[in-house]
């Protein structure tokens, strides 16, 4: 069901996704979005040779926050904005957390607005990729 | 590890060039394409008549996607699918390069059967010391995308770091 402006409030946490990319999932990304970078496909690249892995694109982490915040609003309204930060690398086969909450709920100039926080958690609990979404709601 | 990044006056003088534009498609099976890549199970981004349902005139971008760069052998990145040469080149010579991290902002929504015509621009050169990486230069780019009806509908800011 289409997300509503009375259906939340303040504080309330977005439901959470959960992602175990492997390498297989991360080529489908790749193909997806038109990113063969090696790093995260080849083992013998030598960035990857060099950090010991290849690693998860920071713009699929960032994707998969649009998906978390595009399964909670569900098409009731429209993202107007969203930002990441890759803070820390994610490595496949290890389980992401992407979660957040309604920081901010308001109306201005006949919009109604909300302030989302983001992140992404790796299975230690670090955040590796913090971010923001705002949205208008229909 | 590069012990020393200068930001020279050529480097600097970069700053603001504005790249000639490169057609990005949005068609049904490029946001299929993404979506599935994402992992998304959202009927809305497959399936034509449940996007209208939605009301949408199409399947809609997923958010973060901005179409696939057309692919012209010869023209285009094979690491990157966007063109080789669509502006003057940053010499640094740092091998290595990792994503600093992107802002999307959204003026309309973009469906299956837009163009975008995308260019970009450096914004900004700084330096910065990685813990694991050593010195890192820093790039940060603007992005533009103007559909087929002369409408800007997306801006980005994106950071690379080469180091």
């Amino acid at each position: 069901m289409a997300r509503t402006w009375d259906s939340f409030s303040e504080g309330d946490a977005l439901p959470e996704l959960i992602k175990t990319p492997g390498v297989s999932d991360l080529v489908k990304y790749s193909a997806g979005g038109g990113d063969f970078n090696p790093l995260h496909h080849d083992y013998a690249f030598p960035q990857a040779k060099a950090i010991g892995s290849i690693i998860v694109h920071g713009r699929f982490k960032y994707a998969c926050l649009g998906e978390l915040v595009s399964n909670w609003l569900d098409h009731g309204g429209r993202i107007e904005n969203i930002a990441c930060q890759y803070r820390g690398m994610d490595l496949p086969d290890q389980t992401m957390t992407c979660g957040g909450v309604v920081k901010r709920k308001w109306e201005e100039d006949g919009k109604k607005l909300a302030e989302l926080e983001l992140f992404v958690e790796n299975s230690s609990g670090k955040n590796t990729t913090p971010g923001t979404a705002r949205v208008v709601f229909k | 590890m590069a012990e020393e990044i200068v930001i020279t006056e050529e480097m600097r003088a970069l700053i603001g060039i504005e790249s000639t534009p490169w057609a990005h498609e949005v068609t049904t099976t490029s946001v299929r394409a993404f979506a599935r890549g994402v992992g998304y199970t959202d009927l809305v981004y497959y399936d034509v008549e449940a996007a209208q349902a939605a009301g949408y005139r199409s399947l809609p971008c997923p958010p973060t996607y901005l179409g696939t760069p057309i692919f012209i052998p010869g023209q285009s990145s094979e690491t990157f699918s966007g063109p080789k040469e669509d502006g003057p080149t940053l010499e640094h010579g740092l091998p290595n390069l990792l994503d600093g991290g992107t802002e999307t902002e959204y003026l309309a929504d973009i469906c299956a059967g837009d163009t975008l015509h995308v260019s970009s621009s450096i914004a900004d050169l700084s330096i910065r010391e990685g813990k694991s990486t050593g010195k890192m230069l820093i790039v940060t780019r603007e992005t533009r995308c103007i559909n087929q009806n002369g409408d800007l509908v997306a801006r980005q800011r994106g950071q690379a770091i080469f180091y």
